[in-house]
This record gives C-alpha cells, sequence and structure tokens, in this order.
C-alpha cells in the first residue's frame, strides 16, 4: 500500500484497536519496517502484538466477504500445513542420511560387486550361502584387499584393508571441512548451542538458510562415515530448523513476524528428534526441556503433529530394513530387580563423572581452539583427528564400526542365535528352551576378550570425542556419550551377570537369583548407561528417560532409566550447573538469558542502567521539536538500538520507544517518496502535527512506528524482578522512570553483562552487534 | 529484496521436494522379487551346526516349517528344532537405496565441481575483468553492498540476476567464514 493512504488511516486503527495496539503494521508503509538486524535480539512482546493486530484484522475482515473467510480460514491452517511440510522433509532427509551413511560406512571396507549402491548387508540380503559361522560374508561383498590383490586373508590384506579404510576416512572428512569452509561455514557443529540462543530470541542470519541446510546434511553423511567419533542426531534437529526456516518463507505469517517463527521452530526441533532417535513424544519432550524458550500449548500440538509426520515419513522409508526408526531399536522382556538398581545408580554416578569430565575438558579445549594459533588450521585439525581415530580405531572391531551398531550390539541381549563375540558363553549341550528365556551362562572365552577391548573402546571413545566435539564440521554427542555409557554399562552387566551366575549362594542374590535362571541381562545394563551418559552431558531428564523408553518399547525399563538419570544429573550438577550446550553458549558469548539461572544479587534496577552516574545524558527525540537533521545525526553519532521519546528535554517525561531500524527506513522511505521532506522539516510523534505556514517544510509524521507502551520500571524496583520481567515477557529494553521521568534504559545486554559480573565472569565476551 | 533469488530457490526446493517424492512413488511400487525375505536362523542343535535359511516368501508363510529346507532332522525332532530357529519377515526397498544414493552422490560431486569452479576457474576470471573494469575491484562489503543490489535492479537478463544472486551470496558466505573461522566468534 502506499504511504499516503497508510498514514491517514493510521488514526483511527488505534483508536479502534484501543490501547493494547503498540503500532498499525498491517499496512505497512514501507517495506523492511519490524525487521531486525544481524545479531540483535527480537523483542518478543512487540511481536505478539503484531501478530494479535494481524489476526484482529483477519478475523474483522472475514466478516466481509466468503473470499475474506476462506483467506483467513486458510491462515489459520498455515500453521499445520508448515508442520506438514517440516515433517515430511525432514523425515525424508533423514531417511537419505541413514541410506547414505550406511553406504558409505561400509565404502570404507569394501564394496557390492552386484550394485555399488548396496551396503554390505543389502548386499548379502539375498545371499543364501550363508553358513552360521561366517553369516555375514557373501561372495557379492568384496574387501578392498580381496578386490586388489585376490586374497582375503592374511598380513598383506589386512594392512591394505587398514590403509584403505585410514584413506576413505581423510577423503570423507577432508571432503566435509572443505565442503563447509566453501559453501557454508554455519553448517559445522552441533546447531543445539545456537538454535537455542535463536529460539530464545536472536537472530543470526543464514544460520537457518538453504546454503546451510543442503551443506549440513550432505556433510553430515560425510563425517558420519568416516567414522569420527561423532553422532547425527544434534545436527538432524539443526536441519529440521532448517526445513522449517524454508517453509516458513512460504507463508507471511511467518516470514514476517520472527515470534511467530520461533514457535515453528521449536516445533521443528522436535521433529529432529524425533527422526533421530524414532521417539517422536521425547522429540516433544526435548524441544520442550532442552531447546524452547517459549514454548505456549499451541506449540506443542503442533510438534506433536510434526514429531508424528516425520516419524510416520521416516517410517515408510524404513532406511534400516527392520521397520524400525533407528538401528539400535531393542525389545527386552526380561524383568528387572530391586537389587539391580545398586548398579543402576552407580551407572548415574558413572554419567555424571563422565559428564563433568567432558564439559571440563572439552570446553578448555574449544577455548584453547578459540583463543590460540590452533583455530587458524581448522582444516588441518580435522584431517589430523580423522587419521588418528582411524588409525587407532581399525585394530579394534568395537571402534571400526559404526558407532550407531556398536550401540545396536551393545543393548541387544545375547539369544542363542547371536554369534559375536560378546555372545561367546558356553552354552549347555542339551539345551532345548526357547530362544527367548535363556539361563544365565558362564562366560567363555570370547566374553572375556571382547571385554579388554571393550575397555581399550571406552578409553578411546572418551579421549576422542572430547577433541572431536566442536572442531569446524557437523558434530553431534548424543552417539559417541551413549556409546561411552553404553560400553560401561555393558561391562558392568556382564559382571554382574557372572557374579550372580558363580556366587549364587550370596545374599543378595540368594532369593533373586536361582541357579538356572535369567536373572541379568546385560543390554539393559548397557542401556541405563547410555541413558547416564547421555544425561550427564546434556542434563537432559523427563525427555531422555521417554526417548530410552522408545528405543526399548517396555515400560518396565522405566523406573531403572529414570534413577540412572537422575543421579547423573545430582552429580554432575555437583560440579557444574551448566549442560554442554549451555557452556559452549557461554563460551561463544551468546546473549542468552538462562530461564534456569536464579538471580539472588541485590541490585537495584537504578544500579544497572544506563547511562551511568558520570556518563553524558542519554540519548532522546522529544516529540515534537526534532527535526530530521537532528534525528539523522543522532542515529549516525550513535550505536544504540532505539531511542525513548519525551515530551520535551525539560520535563523528561516519556512518550514512547522508538526503534533505531524503523526510524532510518522511516526517514530514508520518507526523504525518497514524500516530497517536501527536507533535512530542516520537523518530526512528529504527536497524533497530529499543528497546521504550519506554507513557508515551513513539511513536517514528518513519525507516530506509526512510535511505540506506545514502552515497558518501564521505577529505579528502586530490585534486579531480581527485572531479570524476571526480561525472562518471562522477551523484552529487548525496559525503560527507568521516577514518577514519569526518564532516567535511563536497561537492555537486554545490560542484564546479561550485569549477570556476568555478579557470576565473576568477562561481561565484554557476551557478543552483541 | 530478493525476490529473483528467492523465486529461483523456492524453484530449486520444489524441484527438490519432486525429485524426494519421486522417489517414494518408487519404492512405494510393488516390492520387487529381491525386495522381500524370510530368514530363518538356526542355532546348533545336537551335532547338526547352526545354519541360516533365506527365502523369498510372503509373510504368511515365514516360518520354520516352511523356510526350512531341506530339514536336517528326522521327523519327530522338527517341532524341537523349529522352536529354536528364530524367523523373521523383512522387507527393502532397492529402488530407495538406489535411487538415493544416486541422488546423494550426484549432489556431492555437483557441490565439488562447483567448488572447483569456485576456487580456480571465478579467480581468472574475476581476475580478466577486474583489467578492463578496474571499478569492480574489491572494496569493504558493506560499500558493497548498494552496488550490487543496484546492479540486480538494472540487470534484467536471467544471466545478470543469477550473478547479481551469486555475488551476493557469496559476500554472505565471506561473512559468514570471517565470523566463524576468523574471528572464532561463534560456532568455535
Amino acid at each position: 500500500m502506499e504511504a499516503g493512504e497508510g498514514v491517514s488511516s493510521a488514526t483511527p486503527t488505534e483508536e479502534m484497536n484501543g490501547a493494547g495496539n503498540l503500532m498499525d503494521f498491517l499496512d505497512e508503509p514501507f517495506p523492511d519496517v519490524g525487521t531486525y538486524e544481524d545479531f540483535h535480539t527480537i523483542d518478543w512482546l512487540r511481536e505478539k502484538s503484531r501478530d494479535t493486530d494481524r489476526h484482529r484484522k483477519i478475523t474483522s475482515k472475514s466478516k466481509e466477504s466468503m473470499w475474506e473467510l476462506i483467506k483467513s480460514l486458510l491462515d489459520a491452517w498455515s500453521g499445520w500445513v508448515v508442520m506438514l511440510l517440516i515433517g515430511l522433509l525432514s523425515g525424508t532427509l533423514a531417511g537419505v542420511i541413514d541410506l547414505a551413511v550406511d553406504w558409505m560406512t561400509d565404502l570404507k571396507e569394501g564394496v557390492c560387486l552386484s550394485a555399488f549402491w548396496y551396503s554390505h548387508e543389502q548386499c548379502c540380503w539375498t545371499s543364501n550361502e550363508t553358513t552360521f559361522d561366517d553369516r555375514d560374508k557373501c561372495p557379492q561383498w568384496q574387501k578392498w584387499a580381496e578386490l586388489m590383490t585376490g586374497n582375503a586373508e592374511g598380513a598383506g590384506a589386512y594392512v591394505l584393508n587398514y590403509f584403505l579404510y585410514i584413506l576413505w576416512a581423510l577423503l570423507f572428512s577432508f571432503l566435509a571441512v572443505s565442503l563447509v569452509r566453501v559453501f557454508a561455514p554455519y553448517a559445522c557443529g552441533s546447531g543445539i548451542p545456537e538454535i537455542k540462543t535463536i529460539l530464545s530470541g536472536f537472530i543470526i542470519r543464514g544460520y537457518l538458510g538453504k546454503w546451510t541446510l543442503l551443506i549440513k546434511t550432505v556433510t553430515l553423511v560425510l563425517v558420519v562415515s568416516s567414522g569420527l567419533s561423532l553422532g547425527k542426531e544434534g545436527p538432524l534437529v539443526h536441519v529440521a530448523c532448517c526445513c522449517a526456516n524454508l517453509f516458513c518463507s512460504l507463508f507471511s505469517k511467518y516470514s514476517k513476524n520472527e515470534g511467530k517463527r520461533r514457535e515453528v521452530l521449536s516445533a521443528a526441533a522436535a521433529a529432529g528428534v524425533s527422526v533421530a532417535f524414532g521417539a517422536p513424544i521425547g522429540g516433544v519432550l526435548f524441544s520442550l526441556e532442552e531447546v524452547s524458550y517459549y514454548f505456549p500449548l499451541k506449540t506443542l500440538w503442533r510438534s506433536f503433529f510434526a514429531a508424528l509426520v516425520a516419524a510416520f515419513t521416516l517410517r515408510s522409508i524404513n532406511p534400516f530394513g527392520n521397520s524400525r526408526l533407528v538401528l539400535f531399536y531393542v525389545e527386552y522382556h526380561t524383568p528387572w530387580y530391586m537389587a539391580e538398581l545398586v548398579p543402576f545408580i552407580l551407572l548415574g554416578v558413572f554419567g555424571g563423572l563422565w559428564g563433568t569430565l567432558f564439559i571440563r575438558a572439552n570446553i578448555a579445549w574449544c577455548r584453547r581452539r578459540k583463543t590460540t594459533q590452533l583455530g587458524k588450521y581448522p582444516v588441518l585439525e580435522v584431517i589430523a583427528v580423522t587419521g588418528i581415530t582411524a588409525v587407532l580405531a581399525y585394530p579394534n572391531p568395537y571402534t571400526r564400526r559404526s558407532t550407531s551398531e556398536l550401540i545396536s550390539e551393545l543393548f541387544n541381549d545375547c539369544g542363542a542365535l547371536e554369534s559375536s563375540q560378546l555372545c561367546d558363553y558356553i552354552n549347555n549341550p542339551n539345551m532345548s528352551r526357547p530362544v527367548d528365556d535363556i539361563p544365565d551362562r558362564p562366560a567363555g572365552p570370547g566374553v572375556y576378550s571382547a571385554l579388554w577391548q571393550l575397555a581399550l573402546a571406552l578409553v578411546f571413545k572418551i579421549v576422542i570425542t572430547i577433541f572431536t566435539f566442536g572442531m569446524k564440521i557437523p558434530s553431534g554427542l548424543f552417539i559417541p556419550s551413549m556409546a561411552v555409557g553404553a560400553i560401561a554399562g555393558r561391562i558392568v552387566g556382564i559382571a554382574v551377570e557372572q557374579m550372580a551366575y558363580h556366587h549364587h549362594d550370596w545374599i543378595i542374590f540368594k532369593n533373586w537369583c536361582r541357579p538356572g535362571a535369567d536373572c541379568v541381562t546385560p543390554g539393559l545394563y548397557a542401556m541405563v548407561g547410555a541413558a547416564a551418559c547421555l544425561g550427564g552431558v546434556t542434563r537432559m531428564t523427563v525427555s531422555l528417560v521417554v526417548i530410552m523408553f522408545e528405543l526399548t518399547g517396555g515400560l518396565e525399563y522405566i523406573v531403572p532409566l529414570m534413577a540412572a538419570a537422575v543421579t547423573s544429573k545430582w552429580v554432575a550438577d555437583a560440579f557444574g550447573k551448566e549442560s554442554i550446550y549451555e557452556s559452549h553458549i557461554q563460551l561463544n558469548g551468546y546473549p542468552y538469558l538462562n530461564v534456569r539461572d536464579e538471580f539472588t544479587h541485590r541490585t537495584l534496577a537504578t544500579d544497572v542502567m544506563r547511562p551511568r552516574r558520570n556518563d553524558p545524558p542519554l540519548a532522546v527525540l522529544t516529540q515534537d521539536t526534532t527535526t530530521v537533521e537532528d534525528v539523522e545525526t543522532l542515529i549516525k553519532d550513535t550505536d544504540y538500538n532505539g531511542f525513548p521519546v519525551v515530551v520535551s528535554r525539560e520535563s523528561e517525561r516519556l512518550i514512547g520507544f522508538v526503534q533505531r531500524r524503523d526510524l532510518t527506513l522511516a526517514i530514508k522511505n520518507a526523504r525518497q517518496k514524500q516530497d517536501g521532506v527536507v533535512s530542516s522539516s520537523v518530526v512528529y510523534f504527536t497524533e497530529d502535527a499543528p497546521q504550519l505556514p506554507a513557508s515551513n517544510p513539511q513536517p514528518l509524521k513519525l507516530r506509526r512506528i512510535l511505540n506506545l507502551s514502552p515497558f518501564t520500571v521505577t529505579d528502586h524496583t530490585p534486579m531480581e524482578t527485572v531479570v524476571d520481567i526480561f525472562r518471562k515477557l522477551g523484552l529487548r529494553q525496559c525503560l527507568v522512570t521516577r514518577s514519569g521521568r526518564l532516567l535511563g534504559i536497561i537492555t537486554k545486554k545490560d542484564v546479561l553483562r550485569h549477570m556476568a559480573q555478579m557470576m565473576n565472569q568477562d561481561p565484554d565476551s557476551i557478543m552483541f552487534n | 529484496m530478493s525476490s529473483g533469488r528467492e523465486g529461483s530457490w523456492n524453484l530449486i526446493s520444489a524441484a527438490v521436494v519432486i525429485v524426494f517424492l519421486l522417489d517414494a512413488v518408487v519404492f512405494a511400487q510393488a516390492k520387487s522379487f529381491e525386495d522381500v525375505r524370510c530368514k530363518c536362523i538356526c542355532p546348533p542343535y545336537r551335532n547338526i551346526t547352526g545354519h541360516i535359511y533365506n527365502r523369498n516368501d510372503s509373510q504368511k508363510d515365514c516360518n520354520c516349517l516352511h523356510v526350512v529346507d531341506p530339514m536336517p532332522v528326522p521327523g519327530h525332532d522338527v517341532e524341537a528344532y523349529c522352536l529354536l530357529c528364530e524367523c523373521k519377515y523383512e522387507e527393502r526397498s532397492s529402488n530407495t537405496i538406489k535411487v538415493t544414493i544416486i541422488i546423494y552422490l550426484s549432489v556431492v560431486g555437483a557441490l565439488l565441481l562447483y567448488m572447483l569452479f569456485l576456487l580456480l576457474v571465478d579467480p581468472l576470471i574475476r581476475k580478466r575483468d577486474r583489467y578492463t573494469q578496474p571499478l569492480h575491484n574489491e572494496e569493504d562489503s558493506e560499500e558493497m553492498h548498494p552496488q550490487v543490489d543496484g546492479g540486480l535492479a538494472r540487470g534484467n537478463t536471467v544471466l545478470e540476476r543469477v550473478e547479481g544472486a551469486q555475488q551476493r551470496w557469496k559476500k554472505q558466505v565471506q561473512e559468514q567464514r570471517k565470523t566463524v573461522f576468523d574471528r572464532h566468534k561463534m560456532l568455535s
């Protein structure tokens, strides 16, 4: 709409909408008003009231004609449509990633001769010639050494395979890091700390862009298949959020309102976890507990729907051929006993300790990367870590395969059919029970050799994950954390099992484990350990238990999982309150106002507000005496993001608040399009400008961009309350007054800096433009 | 601000979605002969070694009695032997796998070619351009911005618009690279 009409219609609309109306943005007279610049925080209140206005307008219009009614219905449905699209795309992308990872992981070891696009398992899918002992061999699948030299066994073949494994790993990770560097630097990392910050109202342009989506999807496959100690779960959340951002641009309801967009992003995070773990409900709870900042009930239902669609899409692609959404889905039916809670709680303690160790060490290493020479060689770092990982991982069969497969094997209970080393128990030769219910057996030599290999794998995973997370490639830490916990849990599980077998007569085993009964499930211990370690690193509780519960599909294991999760949280919290994501937010200095932190210092608003005692006075505009030139000078000389508007410099009574960006755009637009607006024109923020003689330059009326209800507190408000207001309402700034007189301003930046100062951190580390 | 670029991007994303939907259609077609199997794993029993049996069978017929053929044990032992065997009916879609892997590889290939183009060929072209148009050298990114926008508004042919969009995109990536790799302000 054109400017003139917009201006003239402003006043009646305002009156109609009453005092709650901040601005009338519906018929925007010039583009880009109400948007934000890069690295700025949004004003949730303003976004909310803009959406309410928009909604009100659509409702009132819908009574006018049939077409408007249909339009309003479409608008009401658009939220669900966006969710459907997000679910479809993120489910499909997750399926593509799973399939491609499956193939590329196996490509490091060999190739399928009948069809190169098959992974090892798919290649031998129809093979009939498998005997029990070498069940995973088939003539179509050839290892590289076999293909090149013709002999599959021997030292030469081993060395050649080893060499090619390293070479492929290096190639994949080099490709990944160069793609990230050239096309989308924002695609690196796990993405969850940044998503958390964005959801709390920070703008990072391009972080959820199309190139980020493409490159993150493509490179995620590369890095996961290169065998690095990282997972795809965190990055999948980022991928889902990129999908959400993509579809938001199709609907003006979401593309023009940053607050509404964040509701969609919250739901998309749920869809991401839903496909990453095959846990739709867990995804919704993850979004609620871990990433979201503002989560109304409407978003809950929408994330529920998005998670459902995403899981359904992935299920229909069926990437693992097992009709499940994840590789490591397990099904147990064996019960657990009260006495087992002791080892479960011990695993919880281990998980907490691992969480603390990981967070401390990883943050220290990342700080080193951020501040020293190390950060100058990102490509070399990735190559070096990949090389070390590949060299150390290949000799140990538990680290050579992909981490998901490892977790899958550790979670699975040993049936009579398992051929892996971990299940090398000494069988009773005349056992003829059904396969489900096998009594505890003594461990064979295979189990013992597996145990020390697992112990080595545990140490290796612990160390290498610390150095891997945070490199300039997409990397998540759910899977490595779970692997660490699963290995530890399985070791504990086997130990308990053997103890119970060999010492039936001990008092704790006496009424729990009779000889010949199946009383200890080592796979369950692995699962509890995985939950504990994941909990220690991310400090999730409810969502973690639900995710693990959805992975097992057994209701009876909720109590062990809860016990482990809560223990690991207690232990980890005893050493430091922050989760890994919050620590990374702090390390990077993102302006994230944590809802969980408590502010207990007794400071007042007047201590925090600007201007301070010796500062120059606050830069303000007056409602009817400032000229365009004055405003332009003010904008040029200062870098404030907004200016309070007062009645006059003498009385300093507050009228409203105007955003710098809106002011700049309005003046630029007026100078281009409105005749007679020159440097000496007076800017009016009042309702109507007085009639001026014709000799005076045309006045510029800017009431439309003025926020008439800025949030104010009095100078004696305790900071505790102010911090709470900022958190709960998502304010960007708050004005400080005393009996109607403007004294100063508190911005989100001031609050964050004040909090950092109170916690003895460097207040200048917080990033703001 | 950049409707042309947005339009082309939407077109591309629509194309990608269509490709994926096609992918889904391909997989939804009737399961081909080699896409279903019934796999029975039978553990060692008495003096018989463990065996794995694989058959293309319908879900209904997926049990030990149908699949294990020839039966390694005499008639009266069949029941006991079959109790031990675990039979699983599995489905896959070989077409989905094939199409996905080929699409993935072509995307990676295209990205690689474009990367090589940007790193090797593009600087050469720019260098030659700089001799003919000395105005167009590398200024500070913020100074450059309105110029590029102006160029976009003038350029009406598709090629010019693509060129403008590419320039703008390159600026953005450069900015991101500075933030992430050089200044270590984010994502470290």
